[in-house]
């Protein structure tokens, strides 16, 4: 397990992470390894008076797979949003990879991808015809393979030549994630990704989602109400609310700072103010 | 480059996959365009047996029908394309994958051009074996009138894709209404000297005025006026520019906004 020292929150931390990186004068690949997967740095968003994410920080080393946990309204899906380059932050920046997601996503997108069962596939194409455009948006180098493969590891084979929009909502998310993973990506993003699943297909859906993170060494940040999910998942958690971090560490450390005896528990009395 | 031109034919074979999904989808391509025509062409037949006056502008009326809808479609093909990923829940996908906006204009563009030629071509062949209405006898100058067209249709579409990015499906009727906008100003069934004196810079500053005012010459005078077509290419370029300008801001202002996540809920 990675240590938590190398995970920072708070201005001043994110501050001491920075200094903690490569000077320029390194070459690209030394500056590549050490630059951390993903760098939130005083990030905001405000939608008219309302800020919806306030002055959060975060640093996720490359491999480790974080949860961001919090209620409803907590500022987790405006957070993925901004790390994915998808919303632009009203100060502070999310870098991924090395490129702030506000102006040079475009030369990260190709080693990312996500999942949300708020974002659809077109539901006219089969799967494997939206399986074919997304591993050519993408760039796959031999799409009609890397789909073979998915239809193997996701258990495709009987749904891979019927339309997307008559799926069930269990067969949808794995097609979702079988998407997501088309282009074997450095860093993942997924919001709730087991949200619309019956338990024993979201713990497959899981152990998919594991096996690939160990595979690759990839970067996973991932958004979930599941604690059950994040305990099995995530090396690390971090817990917002209204818009704010308000707690962070694994998901012993958190048991133990809060005194409680699962994740739940901590969430629940976060939640409630505690 | 490779990678840029890969993306957009992936995204054509996105569309492309869409439309054969159903007959329905390419049957109403033609059904709109042919009605209009079959209207249209009764009513030059009938002007013509009745020995009217009106008789002898009845090819003009047909050849102005028959490029208005390259206009009408051109833009309406480009915007319902777009429209298709927004229903579709689709677009954050896109904007997450790493298709460039200019990459997502031109699948777009490639897919209206494909939508026009299945609407129109069959409509062409239509006007000539029912009511013996020849719009190829324009010659040449077709092909100037119809890229012009088409032009200032996806030049429309850009700036409808892009107030729907920014304000979401309450801006979807734009797509259906926009042209009917300019319809009475571009003086597709009557000359620009008929309008008011200060109503005619308006319609000059449209493209379409060119090629209709272009078609006129050439059927009724049997003249190219090589100045109008010209006139309105360049026209044309910089619509398109200040369009994709436009589609652009709005794309930036969407993602500012914060919508581009939750599109089409």
């Amino acid at each position: 397990m990675n240590s938590i020292a190398t995970f920072f929150s708070g201005t001043d931390q994110a501050r001491a992470s920075a200094s903690t990186l490569p000077a320029p004068a390194q070459s690209p690949a030394t500056i590549e390894a050490a630059t951390p997967a993903i760098a939130v740095e005083t990030l905001c968003k405000k939608y008219g008076t309302h800020w919806a994410v306030d002055e959060v920080n975060f640093i996720v080393p490359k491999g480790w797979t974080v949860g961001l946990l919090g209620g409803n309204g907590a500022g987790k899906t405006t957070t993925i949003a901004m790390i994915m380059g998808l919303v632009v932050p009203t100060a502070g920046r999310a870098m991924v990879l090395g490129h702030d997601m506000a102006t040079e996503r475009h030369k990260v997108l190709k080693r990312m991808n996500f999942e949300s069962p708020y974002v659809a596939l077109p539901a006219r194409l089969t799967v494997r015809e939206n399986l074919t455009v997304f591993g050519r948006l993408y760039g796959v180098p031999n799409v009609k393979q890397k789909i073979e493969e998915l239809i193997e590891e996701f258990e495709l084979g009987d749904i891979i030549d019927r339309y997307t929009g008559r799926l069930s909502a269990g067969q949808k998310t794995r097609v979702a994630v079988a998407k997501a993973l088309i282009n074997d990506p450095d860093v993942l993003v997924l919001d709730e990704p087991t949200a619309s699943l019956d338990p024993d297909r979201a713990d497959w859906v899981r152990s998919r989602l594991q096996a690939y993170q160990r595979r690759k060494g990839a970067t996973i940040v991932m958004s979930s109400h599941n604690m059950l999910e994040v305990e099995q998942l995530c090396d690390f958690v971090v817990i917002m609310s209204r818009g704010r971090v308000v707690a962070l560490g694994t998901c012993r450390e958190l048991t133990e700072q809060f005194q409680c005896k699962n994740l739940d528990e901590v969430f629940i009395k976060l939640a409630r103010g505690a | 480059m490779i990678d840029s031109i890969n993306r957009m034919a992936a995204m054509t074979a996105r569309y492309y996959y869409l439309l054969r999904s159903s007959w329905l989808r390419l049957a109403e391509l033609i059904f709109w365009p042919a009605m209009q025509m079959l209207v249209w062409g009764f009513l030059y037949t009938y002007l013509y047996d009745s020995k009217s006056s009106m008789a002898s502008t009845g090819g003009i009326l047909l050849g102005a029908v028959l490029l208005w809808d390259v206009l009408f479609r051109g833009q309406l093909g480009f915007s319902f394309t777009f429209l298709e990923e927004i229903w579709s829940r689709n677009v954050a996908n896109l904007m997450m994958s790493p298709l460039h906006p200019a990459e997502l204009a031109a699948s777009l563009m490639a897919m209206s051009l494909l939508r026009l030629l299945i609407g129109t071509l069959p409509v062409t062949l239509l006007a000539f074996v029912l009511f013996g209405f020849n719009i190829y006898g324009l010659g040449f100058p077709l092909l100037g009138f119809f890229i012009n067209l088409v032009l200032t249709g996806w030049a429309i579409g850009l700036v409808v894709s892009g107030m729907i990015i920014r304000q979401g499906l309450g801006a979807e009727s734009l797509a259906y209404s926009v042209m009917i906008l300019v319809l009475p100003l571009c003086c597709v069934y009557y000359p620009v000297w008929v309008l008011p004196l200060w109503l005619q810079p308006a319609a000059w500053s449209l493209t379409p005025t060119y090629v209709f005012e272009g078609m006129r010459a050439i059927l009724m005078n049997g003249v190219f006026r090589a100045d109008l077509m010209v006139e309105c290419f360049a026209l044309n370029l910089a619509y398109l520019t200040l369009a994709f300008t436009t589609f652009m801001l709005l794309l930036r202002s969407a993602r500012h906004k914060g919508v581009l996540l939750t599109m089409g809920e």
